[in-house]
């Protein structure tokens, strides 16, 4: 991990000035370059108005380095694709203004933590959503299509409950922000608990049983301290820890019963 | 961030099913984590606020040890106040012992009831001493 800086007849200083020369102040970015045995490389970019990291992240591969690898979709909040550890805070590159985050005028860039690095800024997600499915984060349907639609009352408690936390977007920042997830790599974690809390409370679901056996114990809820890193950083203001809390009560009722 | 890392938890993720008996240990053992919590905070509520009356007028550690010995009410609550102890703290030190230590597992759930074990005994025997 060692920070280093573009040299003189290096491609990163030399262009850098050059496809932008009306920029009045600069900023310096540490970008992690490589896989998990990788560093950090500094990169100069020109500060604009209401500028996002990933418009940085974006002017660095348009005009510094081709080969630096990101990913990012819809830039603007949906997609969940662009999240990536920011000055050391996990963050949604897209709806990041530098502005908010730059301390010092320097960025800091990494992939996200608890996942493995493929390349760059780019991390393999597979776990994160395989920990969705083994959640049981999709609907048992009870009806086919031959059924009238069902009829959920918006203002039931079940609903009120699955609408506070159905907001997801996928990103994995809650997955990457959990200190459980880093000491536990077998923990369900955030966002896979909080998809099967919104199960949990759909009443057209029938695969509850299944579903709060599957979230229950070490690796799943009864693993979560409360801690609320989750909460505290979830992009779209959800609260997992409160789902997590929902589940963690809803299988002591199922073990009570005997239904466990 | 290792790729060893990722792989183990891809692993336990993509696992075909779990183990029942071993999640309703889990939630069993973490409801009875919350139940004896609250045994305890009354039972600290209690142990605090008599010593405060007790030794407010001075009264001696031997005074006080006669005092148990003539009663049943006392060691009997003390003897709550240990199984509460010897149920809550051993599950809390399996947990730390996994997530800080990466000590889990079969031998780690033997050492968690030795302590408990450890624990109702040394108790106990002290209640027994005072109350004998």
């Amino acid at each position: 991990m060692t920070a280093g800086t573009a040299q003189a007849g290096d491609p990163h200083r030399e262009r850098g000035p050059e496809t932008a020369p009306l920029a009045s102040s600069w900023i310096d970015v540490d970008v992690w370059r490589g896989d998990a045995e990788g560093r950090f490389v500094r990169y100069r970019v020109p500060r604009e108005a209401s500028q996002t990291v990933l418009d940085v992240v974006t002017w660095i591969q348009r005009n510094l380095d081709p080969t630096l690898a990101y990913r990012y979709a819809c830039r603007v909040g949906m997609c969940g694709s662009c999240a990536m550890t920011v000055n050391g805070v996990a963050r949604w590159t897209c709806r990041t203004h530098v502005d908010r985050v730059a301390a010092g005028e320097r960025l800091e860039l990494r992939p996200l933590s608890n996942l493995p690095v493929i390349r760059d800024l780019v991390c393999d997600m597979r776990e994160f959503f395989d920990k969705w499915a083994a959640a049981r984060g999709r609907l048992t349907p009870t009806a086919t299509r031959k059924d009238p639609m069902a009829r959920v009352l918006p203002a039931s408690r079940e609903r009120r409950a699955a609408d506070a936390a159905i907001e997801c977007i996928g990103c994995g920042i809650c997955y990457a922000s959990c200190d459980i997830v880093a000491w536990r790599p077998d923990y369900l974690g955030p966002a896979a608990l909080n998809r099967a809390w919104t199960l949990v409370n759909d009443e057209r679901d029938g695969g509850n049983r299944e579903r709060l056996a599957a979230v229950a114990g070490d690796a799943g809820c009864h693993a979560c301290h409360s801690q609320a890193n989750c909460t505290e950083r979830c992009p779209k203001h959800l609260a997992p820890t409160a789902s997590i809390a929902g589940l963690k009560r809803a299988v002591s009722r199922a073990l009570l019963k005997g239904e466990l | 961030m290792s790729a060893a890392r990722g792989s183990a938890g891809a692993a336990a993720a993509q696992a075909a099913d779990f183990d029942r008996a071993r999640v309703r240990t889990d939630a069993a053992l973490w409801l009875l984590q919350r139940a004896s919590a609250f045994v305890l905070a009354a039972c600290v509520v209690v142990h605090l606020a008599t010593i405060f009356y007790a030794i407010r007028s001075g009264l001696t550690a031997a005074a006080i040890l006669a005092r148990i010995h003539s009663s049943i009410a006392w060691p009997a609550f003390y003897a709550v106040f240990v199984v509460a102890a010897a149920v809550h703290a051993p599950i809390g030190l399996r947990a730390i012992a996994a997530e800080w230590t990466g000590f889990r597992g079969r031998v780690a759930d033997l050492a968690a009831v030795a302590v408990g074990v450890a624990l109702l005994a040394l108790g106990l025997r002290a209640i027994w001493g005072l109350a004998a």
